[in-house]
C-alpha cells in the first residue's frame, strides 16, 4: 500500500487537523508515514499545503515527487488547482467548492469548475453546507476528510476513532458534529465515486 | 521511556532527543523554522518536572550566551535559531569555540533554502566550519533525534560546542520517531580551570591552539561515523554524494538502495576526506546533492584528477539557489518522473495577507494619512507581520533586511538629509535588536519618528510572549526618548482621525519621537479566549 497525499486550502481551514487525523489512524494501522507542513508567514490568510505519504514500507523523502500523487485533498477549489502538477494522470483531485475569496484578482467559478472537471477523476463537495448540516461550517475539513477516506486504504473506524481522539478534548458535542460531518461527506464520495 | 514511538516534526524530534540527552536548559528566540523546537520543550511534562529552564530569551545572541553560562556551570544546554538567527549570535558563537564547553553545548540552527520564510537563504555550515567544530547534519527525523541526543555528549568528550543543521522540510515534517534512553542531568559543576573562559589575548591564543589540535579527532569521529555511509558498488562508475536530507531525496529516487551506484551519504562535518577519496577513487563522474550552498562541492573542486567529473550546482547540473526536491533529483540522475499536470493559467496567487482585525492594518491606514504631505519613500520597516505593510493596499514601507534595521537604517537615512524619517517596528522586534539603535538615535538627536507597532507578542511565528511586554514606553524613556515623545495610542478603526493627528504632530516634531500603538494581535487574544473557555 502507498497513497501520496497533497492536502490544501488557506490558513486557517484546518488542513493540519486532516493531516493529523489521517496520521493518528495510520499510526494505529501500522503504517508508515510522513507529513510535511507549512509553518511561518504562509500561514496568514495565504496559500498553505501538506504532503502526506502513507506506505507499508519505509518512506524516504519528505516531499511528493511532482506527478505521482495518488490525490489532492482542497478545502477550497483555487487552493487545489495549484498542485495539480503533483497528480498523477489516474490520481483523484477531490475538493470543496466553497471559495475563499480573499484576492483581488480571484478567477471566475464558471473557469474554476471547468479546469476542475477537465480532470478525469474528480469528485466536488460542497463542504461548507454539508458542515453546516451537520453542526458547524467549521467541520468542512472533516466532510473533506470523509470524502476522502474511500480512497484512502485505512478502515474508517481507524479514522472515526482518530476523530474522537483529535477532538475529544473539545467536548463530546464537537465530537459528534465531526463524525457527523465526516460520515456525510464519506456518503457523498462513495455516491459519487 | 525506552523503545517508544512517537509522531514528531523535525524540530520535536530534535527537542525530545536533547530533553533525553540530559539537557539542563533550553534558550531560543521564535524563528521560523525552528520555533517548534523550543514549543516542545514548553510543553514537555518532562521538561517542567525536572525544571529544565525553557524561556524564550529576547534574542539569539543573548540565548547562546546564557546556553554557554549553563554550560560553564557544567549542565547541558541547547540553543536554537533560524539561519539568520546565527548572524545576530555569530559573537557569541565563534567565541564559544574557543572558551569551548564544560557542559555539553548544542547550537542547533535551521535553515530555509528557497526562503519560505526568510530573508536569505544562508547556509550554516559555513559557520560550522568557520568555528571550527563538528556540524551534525541529519538525513531524517530519527537523525535529528539521535544527534540532539549524542550531540550533548559529544559535545562534552570534544570539549566545544556541537552544531546541529536543519532545512525547513526536515524541520517541519512530522514522522515516527524511536525514543532512547533518558540521560541524567549533570549536576553543577565549575570548570577545572578557572580561566578556560576568559579569552583575554593570551589566554584565547591557548584556547585557539586547543581548538586547532582537536580538528584531528573531530575529523577521525566524521571518518568513523556510520552516519557517513559508504557504498561502494561493484563495476559503478558513477558516484553519487548526498548530505543530510538530501539523501532521502536520492534514496526515493533510487528506490532504497544505492542503485548500482557508489554512494556517500555524509550527516557529519568535518567532512570525511578519506571516505570522499574512496568515492572519488573508484567514479568517473561524481553527483552533488546538497541542500543549501555547494559547500562541499567547492571543496571538491579543487582535489580530484582531471578525469573525474564533479556535477553540481556549480557547474549547472543542479540550480544554483533553491532547496532540492526529488524531481530535480530525479532529473540529475536520469530517472525522471513523469510529468504532472499542468498547472491552470487561471490560478493566480494568493499572497498572506494580515489577518482581518489586526491592529497593524490600523497603524499603516493612519500612517499613509500623516505621511501625505512629505512623499514617498521615507518609511524603514522591520522583520515582523508588519512587512505585510509592503503589499497593496498598503505599500506603505520601503525597507526590511535584518531585525532592528528599521531604526537604524531611519537614522542614517535622516543623517543623510531624508527628513522626517520613519520607522515601523514591532514589540518583539524592538527588544530584540531596536533598543541600542534608538539609543544612537538619542545621543545624537536624529530627526526620526520611531512607530512601535505593540501587538504583544512574538506574532508571526505563531504569538510567543515577547520579551518587553507592557515595558515598551519605559524602555524608550529609559534610553532617553523624552517623555513627551514617547506617545501611546490604540490603533483602532474608531481612533484612526486622533491617531493620524498624533502621528503628524510627531513627524512635525525635530527629534527622536517614538509612538507605541499598543492592541493586542488578534490571534493571540483569540487563542487566550479559547484556552480559557476550554479551562472553564
Amino acid at each position: 500500500m502507498k497513497k501520496d497525499i497533497i492536502l490544501s486550502g488557506v490558513g486557517g481551514q484546518g488542513i493540519l487537523s486532516i493531516a493529523a487525523v489521517i496520521g493518528l489512524a495510520a499510526v494505529k494501522e501500522d503504517l508508515f508515514i510522513k507529513q510535511s507542513e507549512v509553518h511561518g508567514m504562509s500561514q496568514q490568510g495565504g496559500e498553505v499545503y501538506s504532503h502526506l505519504r502513507l506506505s507499508s514500507n519505509p518512506i524516504w523523502s519528505d516531499l511528493i515527487p511532482e506527478g505521482i500523487a495518488d490525490m489532492i485533498l482542497a478545502v477550497e477549489p483555487l487552493e487545489a488547482l495549484r498542485y495539480v502538477n503533483y497528480l498523477n494522470p489516474e490520481g483523484w483531485l477531490i475538493t470543496s467548492t466553497e471559495p475563499l475569496i480573499n484576492i483581488p484578482d480571484y478567477p471566475g467559478p464558471l473557469s474554476i469548475t471547468s479546469a476542475i472537471t477537465g480532470i478525469q477523476n474528480h469528485i466536488l463537495v460542497d463542504a461548507v453546507k454539508t458542515a453546516r448540516d451537520a453542526g458547524t461550517t467549521k467541520a468542512a475539513n472533516m466532510v473533506m476528510l470523509g470524502a476522502a477516506s474511500p480512497f484512502l486504504d485505512i478502515r474508517e473506524d481507524s479514522l472515526i476513532n482518530a476523530i474522537q481522539k483529535r477532538f475529544t478534548g473539545k467536548g463530546e458535542a464537537i465530537v459528534e458534529i465531526n463524525t457527523e460531518a465526516f460520515r456525510a461527506g464519506r456518503n457523498i464520495a462513495i455516491q459519487k465515486k | 521511556m525506552a523503545d517508544e514511538k512517537i509522531f514528531l516534526l523535525g524540530d520535536e524530534a530534535v527537542a525530545q532527543g536533547a530533553l533525553d540527552g540530559g539537557m539542563s536548559g533550553c534558550y531560543a528566540y521564535p524563528g521560523t523554522p525552528s520555533t517548534e523546537i523550543m514549543e516542545y520543550v514548553q510543553a514537555s511534562k518532562e521538561a517542567a518536572d525536572r525544571n529544565v529552564q525553557r524561556e524564550w530569551s529576547a534574542n539569539e545572541k543573548t540565548a547562546m550566551e546564557a546556553a554557554l553560562g549553563m554550560s560553564y556551570a557544567g549542565k547541558r544546554a541547547m540553543v536554537c535559531m533560524k539561519h539568520v538567527g546565527l548572524n545576530v549570535a555569530a559573537d557569541p558563537f565563534m567565541n564559544a569555540a574557543i572558551t569551548g564547553v564544560n557542559g555539553g553545548l548544542l547550537v542547533v540552527v535551521a535553515d530555509d533554502p528557497s526562503m519560505h520564510s526568510s530573508q536569505n537563504e544562508q547556509d550554516s555550515r559555513f559557520y560550522g566550519k568557520f568555528a571550527r567544530i563538528p556540524v551534525l547534519e541529519p538525513s531524517g527525523q530519527q537523525e535529528a533525534y539521535d544527534m540532539a541526543r549524542n550531540g550533548l555528549a559529544m559535545s562534552e568528550k570534544f570539549g566545544v560546542p556541537v552544531m546541529l543543521r536543519l532545512v525547513t522540510r526536515l524541520a517541519h515534517s512530522r514522522t515516527a520517531v524511536k525514543r532512547s534512553s533518558v540521560v541524567k542531568e549533570n549536576g553543577l559543576q565549575l570548570p577545572s580551570d578557572l580561566h578556560q573562559f576568559i579569552l583575554l589575548p593570551s589566554m584565547a591564543r591557548k584556547r585557539n591552539k586547543l581548538l586547532l589540535s582537536g580538528q584531528a579527532a573531530f575529523a577521525e569521529a566524521a571518518e568513523k561515523s556510520p552516519d557517513n555511509k559508504l557504498v561502494i558498488s561493484p563495476g559503478a562508475d558513477r558516484g553519487i554524494i548526498a548530505c543530510g536530507l538530501a539523501y532521502n531525496y536520492v534514496m526515493e529516487v533510487l528506490g532504497g538502495n544505492a542503485g548500482g551506484n557508489n554512494l556517500l551519504k555524509i550527516s557529519q562535518y568535518p567532512a570525511p576526506v578519506e571516505k570522499i577519496r574512496k568515492i572519488l577513487d573508484h567514479s568517473e563522474t561524481v553527483y552533488l546533492f546538497e541542500e543549501g550552498y555547494p559547500m562541499l562541492e567547492e571543496q571538491l573542486r579543487g582535489l580530484p584528477p582531471e578525469h573525474i567529473h564533479i556535477r553540481g550546482r556549480m557547474d549547472g547540473t543542479l540550480p544554483a539557489d533553491g532547496e532540492l526536491n526529488p524531481n530535480l533529483v530525479a532529473q540529475v540522475l536520469g530517472k525522471p518522473y513523469p510529468k504532472g499536470m499542468t498547472i491552470p493559467s487561471i490560478v493566480t496567487g494568493r499572497p498572506p495577507s494580515f489577518c482581518p482585525g489586526c491592529s497593524h492594518i490600523d497603524v499603516y491606514k493612519a500612517l499613509k494619512v500623516a505621511l501625505a504631505g512629505y512623499g514617498h519613500g521615507r518609511v524603514f520597516s522591520d522583520i515582523g507581520c508588519y512587512t505585510l505593510g509592503a503589499l497593496p493596499p498598503y505599500d506603505t514601507i520601503n525597507s526590511c533586511v535584518d531585525m532592528g534595521a528599521s531604526i537604524t537604517m531611519a537614522v542614517g537615512a535622516a543623517d543623510a538629509g531624508l527628513i522626517p524619517a520613519v520607522a515601523v517596528i514591532g514589540d518583539s522586534t524592538f527588544t530584540h535588536s531596536g533598543m541600542t539603535g534608538l539609543l544612537d538615535a538619542v545621543d545624537k538627536n536624529s530627526n526620526i519618528l520611531v512607530i512601535i507597532s505593540d501587538n504583544s507578542a512574538t506574532a508571526m511565528t505563531g504569538g510567543q510572549k515577547p520579551a518587553g511586554l507592557d515595558k515598551i514606553e519605559q524602555i524608550c524613556i529609559g534610553l532617553g526618548v523624552k517623555p513627551g515623545h514617547v506617545r501611546t495610542l490604540i490603533p483602532l478603526r474608531k481612533n484612526h482621525e486622533d491617531n493620524v493627528k498624533v502621528m503628524e504632530e510627531e513627524l512635525s516634531h525635530e527629534g527622536v519621537s517614538v509612538i507605541v500603538a499598543r492592541r493586542e494581535c488578534v490571534r493571540v487574544t483569540a487563542k487566550r479566549k479559547r484556552l480559557e473557555k476550554q479551562s472553564k
